[in-house]
């Protein structure tokens, strides 16, 4: 109870430091010989309460405090410690508070580590970030405040969903909303700097370490989900087109193409434009991303309770963002009309803009397919659904030149390039395309989407590999994250195309054989776990090699609330993962089982890793 | 006068999505596949709970009869609670109840009846949920109201007092 | 150099190995172009719920029937609308979600080669 109260009381003085710290930039905005000190200590201050309103919950949780309405909907007694601590943020209340939490640490860090820049620029900045940081206060006080008293006091709470309670969903919440928050430093320097007009080339070098902090945790935080969502969900997927997930692809994108703009605006004075935007696009798209999924509008795995008070007040709040940075932009912002704008067709310039153009078309598909069935119900009343082949179709075909772009794009030279190497890089071209028909004749479908597919990914694979022993090109970072790129699309790819799945019901003691794989259901474990009952089945699996592997797939009864959980049994090996589940199946004495062989799984995650290994490189590199 | 015309053209854009977001926001949002009403029934053929026997859907559909077709199965909690409002229809001889039991085991089914008493005149049994699948439902309990062959009312959810009184509006 | 690059040629080649023919791939085709009504935004192959093994079944039913693909999409169309299809499909209420992103590709590819023939 007294940790409810600290929490709440913690929140309002928090809110209330935002708002002194609004008039104190205010002030030293006129009076900027230096930095007030005093918004570097009310910064500091501003973060203690949030930190102190995040541990009192955190407390309130441990505690089982079912005084806290919060903890009430989403803890139980017999939650194991660790969940207890992650069901805080596992919430829309705690999530909130979370974004609080990383909104206040990085504007901080960024008073304390930014050195090089006017002094007006910091205090805009950090004017720009308190009206994010006090829109979310009201919010969290207003709609969803964490502290919400109940009484009588229950005894017992409404427990957290098991599916839920994972170690890669623990941390992938933090991880994912450091990348997301992350942008918001980026959207209000860039407001600030727009508005001093002081976008350029030392803008660039200075806020590239946030992007770069940003993209590497956003691409992180998409990663963990993804994994969860493999071994937890028990399909066997890893991503879905769900809109959830596509409202954490949104950002990915946009933040992609901004570190490159970046890049090459910390050389040249050119992009600006596109450098504002898309800091501006990227946080919004966040935002968009949190409404979207807070609101109750969109339908999915993955959507927090509906509440279209809570959508209503993110809608606007959003929107009135949007309408602030556009102002900003149309009436601050001078497009540059010096001579560094003239570059050749083929040069490193001209790939950059590709680049964007490519991308930009990427984000419009999803963005479309995921908010176009809501307008179509308001507009008609007509309910459509936008899954998987709504993407594939749009995106696969566009992969292809897109993948060719990044193989030859970062061998251009600067305004005008001529191609070096030719009969090299043709050569490269056949040998991928000779490999890749080899692999994909024996599938009757799709042979040359597919093959072209795969030898653009190929070349891509080839080119950036052999970069790395090469003396010329000397990018190791941005040579990376684009080997990892390629890596990702093959094993996607190959996984696609050679992945098999046997589904046929059991009882114990039988055995499916179909000559190529033998499925030998052999026993039965029970056991009684702390908060559910668990039913182990043992299985033998021979495949036509004749190598033996022994899966033990889990069923789990939950007793609060009453649901039961399918968790599968994963071999992996470096080339391929062994996956099977089980399912209960209404009325009866067998079992559903469903077994799936699923090439290359381990390399589709570690080439995403490969890709921000190339951030962190980028991000640890000294300036030249 | 043009270049002021890209800046208002954004605005206006976003204006209009804001407006979509917003009204969106206000409908309801639970989806309920569109009550395709004036559909045929299907045909179909399946075994008859009690008695054992087969029968198909021309035999307990006549014409120029009100029925009502519910979707139930013991193990079914909301099932529960609609059953009297179900008992008190069955004795208006206007209209004809049928049950379809779903997914459930005979033995459960039958103690359910016995337990809080058999409304339907037929019960078919869906052991699989594929009838009603045929249907056009998607859970239990689901409600039909029949004539003529065409389904003419689809009730998603259990049964309610105000659901009661419409169904007894129509079938007068 | 080049043997590197051979040697990474056959070490793909040699991890292609058993290409097991699915059973059931049509109809896995189509539960996953299903939409689980019951459940928040899975498909029909990946959900476990009664729903989703109900249509299982009559999938399988409708397929031994010798229903094509698409006449299966339109017999569950007629009975729950076009949200049960994942593939949003060509028709008057989804011409705007399939052209809007061309438009916006082919837009951006003007402006970039209109900024080219400007600069001559």
């Amino acid at each position: 109870m007294i940790y409810s109260v600290t929490g709440h009381y913690s929140l309002i003085l928090g809110l209330c430091v935002g708002l002194a710290l609004v008039y104190f930039s205010i002030r030293n905005f006129r009076n900027s010989n230096q930095l007030d000190t005093k918004i570097l200590t009310f910064s500091f201050l501003q973060l203690f309460f949030v930190l102190v309103s995040f541990i009192s919950l955190i407390i309130s949780f441990i505690i089982s405090d079912f005084s806290n309405e919060t903890v009430f909907n989403n803890s139980h007694t017999t939650k194991p410690l660790f969940y207890k601590i992650s069901g805080t943020w596992g919430n829309h209340e705690g999530s909130l508070l979370l974004w609080l939490l990383v909104l206040t640490i990085f504007i901080f860090i960024f008073i304390l580590r930014t050195n090089n820049q006017p002094i007006k620029y910091k205090i805009l900045t950090v004017g720009f970030q308190q009206v994010i940081i006090i829109g979310f206060f009201l919010f969290l006080i207003q709609t969803s405040n964490p502290f919400n008293y109940l009484f009588p006091v229950p005894d017992e709470g409404l427990g957290l969903n098991p599916i839920l309670q994972d170690p890669a969903l623990a941390i992938h919440p933090p991880i994912l909303y450091l990348g997301y928050v992350g942008s918001s430093i980026i959207f209000s320097s860039a407001l600030a700097a727009t508005t001093l007009k002081i976008v350029s080339t030392s803008w660039a070098i200075h806020i590239k370490k946030w992007v770069l902090i940003s993209w590497i945790f956003l691409t992180l935080g998409i990663l963990l989900g993804s994994i969860w969502a493999y071994y937890e969900l028990g399909w066997g997927g890893f991503w879905f087109w769900d809109p959830v997930e596509n409202v954490s692809l949104m950002p990915w994108l946009a933040l992609t193409t901004l570190l490159h703009c970046i890049l090459v605006l910390e050389r040249k004075e050119i992009l600006t434009s596109w450098v504002i935007i898309l800091s501006i696009a990227t946080f919004t798209l966040s935002m968009c991303g949190t409404f979207l999924v807070r609101s109750g509008i969109l339908n999915s795995v993955h959507t927090f309770a509906n509440d279209p008070e809570r959508g209503l007040f993110i809608l606007v709040f959003l929107f009135a963002l949007i309408f602030l940075s556009l102002f900003i932009f149309f009436f601050f912002h001078q497009t540059s009309k010096n001579n560094s704008s003239n570059f050749f067709w083929l040069s490193k310039e001209t790939s950059i803009l590709v680049n964007n153009w490519f991308m930009m078309y990427f984000l419009s598909v999803v963005l479309i397919g995921t908010v176009y069935p809501i307008f179509l119900d308001v507009i008609s009343s007509q309910k459509i659904s936008v899954g998987p082949p709504f993407y594939h179709k749009l995106i696969a075909p566009f992969l292809i030149p897109f993948l060719f772009a990044m193989a030859i794009g970062p061998r251009l030279k600067w305004i005008r390039s001529d191609l070096k190497d030719k009969i090299y890089l043709i050569s490269l071209l056949i040998i991928s395309i000779l490999i890749s028909f080899f692999i994909v004749k024996n599938f009757n479908t799709n042979i040359l989407i597919n093959t072209i597919l795969i030898s653009s990914a190929l070349y891509l694979f080839f080119i950036t590999l052999r970069d790395f022993f090469s003396k010329k090109y000397k990018n190791f970072a941005q040579n990376t994250a684009h080997f990892g790129f390629s890596l990702l699309i093959l094993s996607i790819l190959f996984n696609n195309l050679f992945s098999s799945e046997i589904i046929t019901n059991l009882k114990v003691g039988e055995t499916y054989d179909n000559s190529k794989t033998k499925i030998v259901f052999e026993s039965i474990n029970q056991k009684k776990e702390k908060n559910y009952k668990s039913i182990i089945a043992n299985f033998n699996i021979t495949n036509s090699e004749g190598i033996n592997n022994n899966l033990s797939p889990e069923l789990r009864i939950y007793n609060q609330p009453n649901i039961t959980t399918s968790e599968a049994d994963i071999k992996t090996t470096l080339m391929k993962d062994k996956f099977i589940v089980i399912n209960l199946v209404q009325n009866q004495d067998y079992f559903n089982v469903r077994y799936q062989v699923k090439p290359f799984m381990l390399w589709i995650w570690l080439s995403v890793i490969m890709i921000s290994l190339g951030g962190l490189v980028s991000f640890l590199q000294k300036r030249i | 006068m043009k270049k002021k015309l890209i800046p208002y053209s954004i605005i206006l854009i976003f204006l209009i999505i804001f407006a979509v977001f917003y009204k969106s926001l206000k409908d309801t949002n639970i989806y309920t596949p569109e009550t395709k009403i004036n559909n045929d029934i299907p045909i179909f053929s399946a075994e008859l709970l009690l008695s054992n026997e087969n029968s198909n859907s021309t035999e307990i559909f006549e014409l120029d009869k009100f029925y009502l077709l519910n979707i139930w199965a013991s193990w079914c909690v909301p099932c529960r609670d609609e059953h009297p409002i179900l008992m008190s229809l069955s004795k208006n001889n206007k209209l004809i109840i049928i049950g379809m039991n779903y997914k459930d085991n005979k033995k459960n089914a039958k103690k359910f009846l016995d337990e809080l008493g058999n409304p339907y005149e037929k019960i078919i049994v869906d052991k699989n949920g594929t009838n009603s699948i045929e249907w056009g439902a998607f859970g239990v309990p689901e409600t039909f109201i029949i004539y003529n062959n065409k389904i003419i009312k689809k009730y998603i959810g259990p049964l309610n007092n105000e659901l009661l009184i419409e169904i007894q509006k129509i079938i007068k | 150099m080049k043997i590197f690059k051979n040697f990474v040629i056959i070490f793909l080649l040699m991890t292609i190995n058993n290409l097991n023919a699915n059973e059931n791939s049509e109809r896995n085709e189509i539960t996953k172009n299903l939409r689980c009504l019951i459940c928040q935004g899975q498909s029909v192959y990946d959900s476990d719920s009664d729903f989703a093994n109900s249509m299982k079944i009559l999938v399988d039913k409708k397929l031994d029937e010798g229903l094509s693909e698409k006449e299966i999409y339109i017999y569950f169309k007629e009975k729950y609308g076009d949200w049960i299809l994942y593939d949003p499909g060509l028709n008057k209420n989804t011409y705007l979600l399939w052209l809007l992103p061309i438009l916006i590709f082919l837009f951006g590819g003007a402006i970039i080669v209109k900024s080219f023939i400007f600069k001559k």
